[in-house]
């Protein structure tokens, strides 16, 4: 395997945020056939610990294209701006004072009467703020304007550790009830 | 010209050799090999037919240990000798196994080992070793079975169990002398032995309550390509929990009864024979050990004993598909495998959960190890054309310990294997040269809720202001989904790597010692087998000499034919004792004193052949010598 092709390459996509998710399985699927290590298990241990490298490149990529933020991360990343965990984007006030809001009523909804409704709302209100901020992403990625992209990676981590946080909860009363 | 060569019909000059593979389902309570023989997929039987091994070994001091039902006879008078559900302690510390094996009549070596030692007749010993005596019966039955040396095994393992525990199944099978193709999880092995495969596509979820583990797997199938989507369970949870549960009732029920090892297992035995009947049954009298007290046990008291574990299962299948990213309606087959889905509460769950009627037509206990067989034949390669290919996930995060007890994920459960992962860390104390790297694997963020894997020490980092090194971890996980682990500090490029070796795992010094012990315990066997040799050998050289004096008897003068049939007859007699040593020097010494009977037959035969008459010329005799000396 080519590991020096950039993911998109490796499954023959055009780069871009939409993404033709068929298209990324079938040529997922067809890579796992040719490089896994169960495809080589009976040949020497070259060979075998070749695949095992191969298929671990392939994963990794196809982990990468298939998640949405991880992919946007990647299509910064391949123009060379990194969005690691260090902030280098400085975050509006106004988003930072909304997510301590929506933390905090993540913190209530606990005690709320029907706790599970409480949580459904905010699901709700996270997914669409995660809508919102791909859309200024992929708006502005098209535009080349690289800084707008970052905020948005920027905000969009945030609500991802948000929506994290709703389905532990979920889970913790799953386990209660 | 060159010569054609051409091969005897029915014989090929290159015969395609194929390689002999099993798959090998090493359950909690039972145990079963199978193998693909001329393109079909089959348990294997012992020599009284059946199928199944019990996973019981019993042990007595200075005898070969006895596997499968031969052991179990001896549970109820001899308990704590007779090892059962060893697979619950598999990959555990000795706290946990403490914990779990109170239930069993279990003794444990008291000592700071962190690994737990069962004391036995034999010796005291690990569950890893306990486990390999299970491995080599199967060995056994599958060697006889198919009639040569095995190329190696895929050996099933619960989807859900830990790095330690897939190490101990792996550490098991060397000790056995077992070659791993790979380590199977049991729900995927399920799907493949129900050929769901041969679908175009579509998503499966595979329900698998054995005796001591529990597992859903949620698969997503492609033309031959089986991708576990998710994977979920416990893997301390299975039908021996209901046997447990129904005991406990019938303890309670007997007042002050009082129980000890051994009617308690009798209790236990009873327990489960009950939960069996009342599959078909809705209620059956029980006479409890000491036969002065009968009780009735009605399928809806058994079942609400069971309510509670079959529940915990179904918040797993929750878990599973919400993991999956998958919803209910989605899931077009639903496959049950393990003893425990005869269940009739277990079988209207999980069918009310996900609104299907479940699939339940190949035996459930042997689906799985018929799926292992028929990976081990793709893997050994006798299937270069299959379409079949199973990629599977990590049933549990794994992470590091960082500041305050707690962990950091570096790969998420259900990431897809193998993988590999780097992650950063940096110093907390100005000039702090080393750093303790403790792995962890499981969900929860306090590392004491997670298990241990490995802790070990990255030296030599130059002294830094604190925040200023940069170490990388990288975790590696396998196709099997073991562990490696190394670390890096980048500016010194200081170095550091470990295979993960669970906390309370064998070494690989202990490893070799129980290899050694396992070939110590194999020279039993080593004499029985040379002693058959010098027999077959000693009749091989009788027989012969009989032929020939029936044949050129006229030879001999009547005393040498009277000394020499005298000599057969004392190899014979010899033969028939048990001392090697002796057969052999009898075989040397005939060999030796029909000598001159031997060059006699040979002056004989030339002469004939020297006349142009056709002749045997055979002499068994010479013919024996000389493969002595050869040998």
């Amino acid at each position: 395997m080519d590991i020096s092709k950039n993911f998109f390459e490796l499954f023959e996509l055009v780069p871009g945020f939409d993404l033709n998710t068929q298209q990324l399985s079938e040529r997922y699927r067809e890579l796992q056939r040719e490089y896994h290590p169960d495809r080589h298990a009976h040949k020497g241990e070259r060979d075998q610990r070749l695949a095992v490298q191969a298929t671990t490149h392939l994963n990794e990529a196809f982990e990468t294209l298939k998640q949405p933020l991880k992919r946007a991360q990647y299509l910064l990343k391949l123009r060379g701006v990194e969005t690691g965990e260090e902030a280098r984007q400085q975050l509006p006030g106004a988003f930072l004072m909304q997510q301590m809001e929506l933390r905090e009523a993540l913190v209530e909804a606990g005690e709320a009467g029907d706790p599970f409704a409480e949580l459904e709302e905010l699901e709700q209100q996270a997914r669409a703020l995660e809508t919102q901020e791909y859309s200024q992403f992929n708006a502005a990625l098209a535009a080349d304007d690289l800084e707008t992209a970052e905020v948005a990676i920027r905000k969009l981590q945030f609500v991802n550790k948000l929506l994290h946080e709703i389905e532990a909860a979920e889970d913790r009363l799953d386990e209660e009830y | 010209m060159a010569l054609l060569q051409i091969a005897e019909p029915g014989l090929s000059l290159d015969p395609h050799q194929r390689k002999l593979a099993v798959g090998i389902d090493l359950g909690t309570t039972n145990s079963l090999v199978a193998s693909v023989r001329n393109g079909v997929a089959e348990t294997l039987d012992d020599e009284q037919g059946a199928h199944i091994l019990p996973s019981i070994v019993h042990y007595a001091e200075g005898k070969k240990p006895l596997v499968g039902a031969k052991a179990a006879q001896h549970a109820t008078q001899d308990p704590y000798n007779t090892i059962a559900s060893i697979k619950r302690l598999m990959g555990r510390s000795a706290a946990d196994a403490l914990q779990l094996g109170e239930h069993l009549p279990y003794k444990f070596v008291e000592s700071d080992t962190a690994m737990p030692y069962l004391r036995t007749a034999a010796g005291d010993l690990s569950p890893v070793q306990i486990s390999a005596d299970i491995l080599k019966s199967l060995v056994a039955r599958a060697e006889a079975s198919l009639g040569g040396e095995l190329e190696g095994a895929v050996i099933t393992v619960p989807a859900y169990f830990d790095d330690a525990q897939r190490q101990a199944t792996k550490d098991a099978a060397q000790i056995a002398g077992v070659n791993v193709l790979r380590l199977l999880n049991e729900p995927t092995a399920a799907a493949v032995a129900y050929g769901l495969d041969q679908q175009d596509k579509g998503v499966v979820a595979v329900y698998d309550l054995g005796g001591g583990t529990f597992d859903i797997s949620i698969l997503r199938l492609t033309q031959g390509v089986f991708e576990v989507l998710a994977t979920g369970g416990d893997s301390a949870l299975g039908g021996d929990d209901f046997d447990h549960a129904l005991a406990q009732w019938l303890m309670e029920q007997a007042g002050d009864q009082v129980f000890d090892a051994s009617s308690s297992r009798e209790l236990l035995g009873i327990s489960r024979y009950a939960k069996e009947q009342l599959t078909e049954r809705v209620e059956l009298e029980v006479a409890l050990p000491g036969g002065d007290t009968t009780l009735t046990v009605t399928r809806e008291q058994f079942d609400a004993l069971c309510k509670p574990l079959v529940s915990k299962t179904i918040r797993a299948c929750k878990r599973a598909l919400k993991d999956a990213g998958v919803a209910l309606d989605e899931i077009q087959d639903v496959v049950m495998v393990g003893g425990s889905t005869r269940v009739p509460l277990v079988q209207s769950s999980v069918g009310e959960f996900f609104k299907r009627e479940p699939h339940i037509d190949i035996d459930p206990d042997r689906v799985v190890a018929i799926g292992a067989a028929i990976q081990a034949d793709i893997l050994a390669g006798n299937k270069p054309d299959s379409e079949l290919l199973l990629l599977d996930v990590l049933p549990l995060s794994l992470g590091l310990e960082t500041m305050g007890g707690l962990v950091e994920k570096v790969i998420h459960r259900n990431t897809s294997i193998p993988v590999a992962r780097a992650q950063e860390f940096t110093t907390y104390q100005d000039g702090q040269t080393a750093m303790l790297v403790h792995v962890l694997q499981g969900e929860r963020e306090l590392v004491d809720h997670c298990r241990s894997l490995a802790r070990f020490e990255l030296r030599g980092i130059p002294p830094m202001a604190a925040g200023a090194a940069h170490i990388r971890v990288t975790f590696q996980v396998d196709a099997d989904g073991l562990l490696n682990v190394a670390a890096k500090e980048l500016s010194t490029g200081v170095e550091s790597a470990i295979q993960v070796k669970p906390s309370y795992g064998l070494s690989d010094s202990e490893i070799t010692r129980m290899l050694q012990e396992s070939y110590s315990n194999a020279a039993d066997d080593r004499e029985a087998r040379s002693l058959r040799e010098q027999q077959v050998e000693a009749d091989r050289l009788v027989s012969a000499l009989r032929n020939a004096i029936a044949e050129d008897g006229e030879l001999l003068s009547a005393q040498e034919l009277k000394d020499l049939n005298i000599e057969i007859d004392v190899l014979e007699k010899l033969a028939q004792g048990s001392s090697v040593a002796a057969i052999e020097a009898g075989v040397e010494h005939l060999a030796q004193v029909s000598d001159f009977f031997a060059s006699r037959r040979m002056d004989r035969s030339i002469q004939t052949a020297l006349q142009g008459q056709s002749v045997d010329i055979f002499d068994p005799v010479s013919n024996n010598r000389s493969e002595k000396e050869k040998g």
